[in-house]
């Protein structure tokens, strides 16, 4: 394995990257913790021990179970519709067609541009005004005929976050693509053409052999995806501004610290979130680790 | 690569999702770019799909004036956040996926997990940090931007390299070692060179996050050193919004972004060629 | 390798910009906190700034403004420097109880009794606005301009054509929609949350009076009692009549639908009037405008102010900018331009327009109340759970489930026992 001078020189390399996080990550999270079990509500700092007070007058919250249920759709939704026309949209690419740069720079484009004006524009096109007022994507299915299709979007009742996921896959599918397509890239030509010799046409090739390759990247992604529904915030506010219906966590504890002034209700929102996080990710990293581990 | 006629026909079909997806993607871009070219008056819900009513344009320029002095602190910023996080990343994927030691399969989810902290939470102790420790260095303003983004930028750039860096084979490594280099040699001269699709990938995500940044850049920048994001959020007014301005103003803030994924896209290819394994 | 070419060049870039970065300014100067950063806020405060550089000409204005409506993203830097113990030397904040309850309370703007006595404003402000920004004698900010929020905005034409005088009771407005809705005319233009919120306070003002209105604040009225459930299902009715995509309108696509003609009343405050002009509608012309029905007779105010920070950097300065900004010739170049009215009484009327002419007359002639949504009568904390508690009502339209967390809210954050 290692030589002794290798044995401690890897520690060295990773050491300034732990001891960032240790204070920056963890240290801040316990800072947040113990704010989350005071009784500060205002602009001076009142560590005043509170117990588990805020989290319980959360759990009676009817607005954080909204919450709860919306960061859920958003997301399945998100990531399933992320991963999904990212890996369709690289394999496509990855054929080698005319004009492969021109599509690889339009799809990563939507990530480029600011969420102010993402959020506005999408608000427009998923307007639901109906009759004369019609307008945005509405507008143009009438226009085809493809009137089945029209339908309320974010205003929807219980599922108009869906709408919004809708917007954030348009801004991440690109870089699920890039990632994707980034994978594909390093898998060996003699790889695909063994397969092929062996009688196996495309797309088993692609289910059997190149996809299994690419766990490791589609671990990313599921991760990529999956920090960015859990903390979702700018987005949702450019298109719908503060409203309860389409209300996340991000949101929520903006609103409870940073308007309400409510600092320990608002640092409890954010211990439960990554909290959440924690029960949903650790052990599916652990469990991939020691699949690696066992290859 | 064998390319049979056969399948270059074949590949035409191609086209018809491709062409179908790219309008889903261009539908937005249209409304971006035709907004920025009408007036204020024009800016109307019903019309949207509309074309303006005269190629003007007063809203790019009015837009450039306002955004292009703060231009420079993004590049101030970007650049060595994105080289700086990618690095290391860089580094730190090398370690956990080849070069383990003991407890490094504990150690990283525990990086990871910094991925998931929401910034909303830490920004006070991060401004009580920056004016405690950074302003007495002179390092406030634009040094600590930089900061945060490389330190919370860690962990993705990690998991990224990490994950592609376990796919290669370890064959690599061994044939490496019996060379007769180091692990850091080994890193210089065998997984740097092929990294080049990794760097890609992060590389655009980091410069997008950093660049695109704004919650970070209002709150750790004064009104000297803030980059183009702020000025692009204060050019939308705060009461009445004037959307055509904005639009123009988001299109040009995101040119230096599409500028750098076509830079890096080329590496695509390259790393295509600089990665073919020869046993 | 172009790698480390780039990598040496990023070193050089860091390492310059931590030279620059350490060579601050060193000169007088005044860090002013603001959210008007676009269209007619930003253009009023650059004529301010002009008055003031042009007599401080030695101060530099360090215009330190973050856009976000109605400042919260301006709070939240605010709120984190505040509790790094770096504060801006002023900055702006809606005079009331979104400053007495959140920066007085905590000890973080200074007592500005002795500016008021050198500069005369005790004469100048309106006395229905001095004790809205006091608390026990003290007062904490000055006032440069105020805003009308219980303001009707219709379209002439759509109610000239269909017969549909200009209401002036609760009754006669219904009457009004129910006809314009039997027309297939949309009676009223809504948008997201916060406007509902806005509606929501002219209604409760509308039902139950300036003096009942007040009483909700200092805990004199009961926010259980029958009046105000009589007020929250009065707002049910009129929100019933607004357009069915009002959550995905902002308050300017909201107004705009008035100028159009597609709706025919809006509930918003005169800084849609500004707007309005904007876009080229001319007055009573493409708008005309009316106290909300109910509230005729009462001025439902709020009021951008600066304040003096404790501890701030530049002491002198602050009070220089302050001094501008309480001063004739400071809000007579700043409100014509911003389209709002001046806070002190003794502006030159000729300077504004028709609308705002008409506010000024209605200013020092009504009742003066204050508006909840704009940080009058209530401190952030009850605005904040009242606004999660409009969120759930909207949805359910269920009255008393809604009353039930009015109350709650005001036991929380406010004055109820």
């Amino acid at each position: 394995m290692t030589k002794n001078k290798d044995r401690y020189l890897n520690l060295l390399l990773v050491s300034p990257s732990i001891l960032a996080v240790a204070i920056f990550v963890y240290g801040f999270i316990a800072w947040s913790i113990r704010v989350s079990m005071s009784q500060w509500k205002g602009l001076t700092a009142d560590y005043t021990f509170v117990g588990f007070a805020n989290y319980i007058s959360l759990f009676n919250d009817p607005r954080f179970l909204v919450d709860i249920r919306n960061t859920v759709i958003f997301t399945l939704v998100f990531v399933i519709g992320s991963i999904s026309l990212g890996f369709f949209l690289a394999v496509i690419l990855d054929q080698g067609l005319r004009g492969e740069a021109f599509f690889r720079a339009l799809f990563l484009f939507p990530m480029a541009i600011s969420y102010i004006v993402t959020g506005v524009v999408w608000r427009w096109l998923m307007n639901p005004a109906e009759g004369d007022r019609i307008s945005g994507f509405n507008l143009l299915f009438s226009m085809l005929h493809l009137d089945f299709l029209i339908n309320k979007w974010h205003t929807t009742v219980t599922w108009g976050i869906a709408a919004i996921a809708l917007a954030a896959i348009w801004q991440m599918a690109g870089y699920i693509m890039a990632l994707y397509l980034a994978g594909l890239r390093s898998v060996p030509e003699e790889l695909r053409e063994a397969s092929r010799i062996d009688g196996a046409n495309e797309l088993q090739i692609y289910r059997y052999v190149i996809l299994p390759i690419l766990t490791p990247v589609s671990l990313s992604a599921i991760i990529i995806l999956g920090h960015i529904s859990l903390k979702v915030f700018d987005l949702i506010i450019a298109i719908a501004g503060k409203q309860y219906p389409l209300d996340v966590p991000a949101i929520y504890m903006w609103q409870t610290t940073f308007d309400g002034l409510f600092y320990g209700r608002g640092a409890a929102i954010g211990t439960l979130l990554l909290l959440s996080v924690a029960i949903l990710i650790i052990p599916y990293i652990r469990y991939t680790l020691k699949n690696e581990a066992q290859q | 690569m064998k390319n049979s006629a056969s399948r270059r026909t074949q590949k035409y079909w191609l086209y018809f999702p491709l062409v179908l997806m790219s309008l889903f993607f261009l539908a937005p871009m249209y409304i971006m770019l035709v907004t920025g070219f009408k007036s204020f008056a024009e800016v109307d819900l019903t019309r949207m799909w509309d074309l303006p009513q005269g190629i003007a344009f007063d809203n790019y320029i009015e837009a450039f004036t306002k955004l292009a002095p703060y231009l420079i602190n993004s590049f101030k910023m970007v650049i060595p956040a994105a080289i700086l996080s990618s690095f290391l990343g860089s580094l730190n994927g090398y370690v956990f996926a080849k070069w383990k030691f003991k407890g490094s399969d504990i150690i990283f989810p525990l990086i990871l997990f910094g991925m998931f902290i929401p910034y909303q939470s830490i920004l006070i102790p991060l401004v009580v940090f920056t004016n405690t420790i950074m302003k007495p260095l002179g390092l406030s303003g634009i040094p600590s931007l930089v900061l945060a983004h490389v330190i919370y930028g860690l962990p993705i750039t990690t998991l990224t390299f990490r994950n592609y860096y376990a796919s290669l084979p370890t064959e690599l490594i061994e044939a490496g070692r019996m060379d007769g280099a180091d692990m850091l040699g080994v890193y210089r001269w065998i997984l740097l060179p092929i990294s080049i699709p990794g760097f890609v990938v992060v590389l655009i995500w980091q410069f997008t996050s950093a660049w695109n940044d704004f919650l970070f850049a209002v709150v750790l920048t004064g009104n000297r050193s803030w980059p183009i994001t702020v000025a692009l959020n204060n050019m939308a007014g705060s009461q009445i919004i004037a959307w055509n301005v904005q639009m123009a103003g988001s299109f040009l803030a995101a040119v230096p972004t599409l500028l750098v994924y076509i830079f890096l896209g080329n590496y695509f290819l390259r790393g295509l060629l600089a990665g073919s394994l020869k046993g | 390798m172009k790698k480390s070419i780039i990598f040496h060049f990023a070193v050089v870039l860091l390492i310059l910009s931590t030279i620059l970065a350490a060579c601050g300014p060193a000169s007088n100067e005044v860090e002013v906190f603001s959210w008007w950063t676009g269209g007619g806020e930003a253009a009023g405060l650059e004529a301010m700034i002009k008055v003031f550089n042009a007599e401080f000409p030695k101060i530099t204005f360090n215009n330190a403004a973050v856009a976000g409506g109605a400042g919260t993203n301006a709070r939240a830097v605010l709120a984190s420097r505040l509790q790094a113990g770096d504060p801006p030397d002023s900055w702006q904040g809606h005079a009331g109880q979104e400053l007495i309850g959140t920066y007085v309370k905590d000890s973080k703007i200074e007592s500005l009794n002795d500016l008021y006595k050198a500069e005369g404003w005790q004469s100048v402000m309106p006395a229905t606005l001095i004790p809205l920004i006091s608390q026990n004698g003290n007062i904490y900010s000055v006032p440069v301009n105020i805003h009308r929020a219980n303001v009707l905005w219709y379209n002439p034409k759509l109610l000239t054509d269909n017969g549909v005088a200009v209401p002036k009771t609760l009754d006669e407005w219904f009457t009004a929609m129910e006809t314009l809705k039997g027309k297939g005319i949309t009676p009223l233009a809504l948008g997201e949350q916060w406007t509902k919120m806005h509606l929501m306070e002219t209604v409760l003002l509308g039902t139950l009076g300036p003096a009942k209105y007040n009483g909700l604040w200092d805990g004199t009225t009961d926010w259980g009692s029958a009046e105000v459930t009589t007020a929250l299902e009065n707002y049910n009715k009129i929100a019933g009549y607004a357009n069915t995509d009002s959550a995905s309108l902002t308050w300017q696509d909201a107004s705009q639908l008035v100028v159009n003609g597609n709706a025919a009343f809006n509930v918003m405050g005169d800084w849609a009037e500004g707007y309005f002009r904007e876009l080229g509608k001319a007055p009573n012309t493409d708008y005309g405008w009316a106290p909300v029905p109910g509230t005729g007779g009462t001025f439902q105010f709020l009021s951008d102010s600066f304040v003096k920070a404790v501890g701030a950097k530049h002491p002198d300065a602050a009070e220089a900018w302050l001094k501008v900004a309480g001063s004739k010739a400071g809000q007579e170049a700043f409100n014509p331009v911003k389209g709002s009215i001046c806070a002190r009484t003794d502006c030159d009327k000729s300077l504004f327009g028709v609308y705002l002419q008409s506010a000024m007359d209605d200013w020092a002639s009504n009742t003066v109340v204050g508006s909840l949504t704009h940080g009058v009568v209530a401190n952030d904390s009850w605005k904040s759970e009242i606004d999660t508690a409009l969120g759930a009502f909207v949805g359910s339209m269920d009255v008393n489930t809604f009353q039930a967390a009015l109350v709650a809210a005001c036991k929380s954050s406010g004055p109820c026992k």
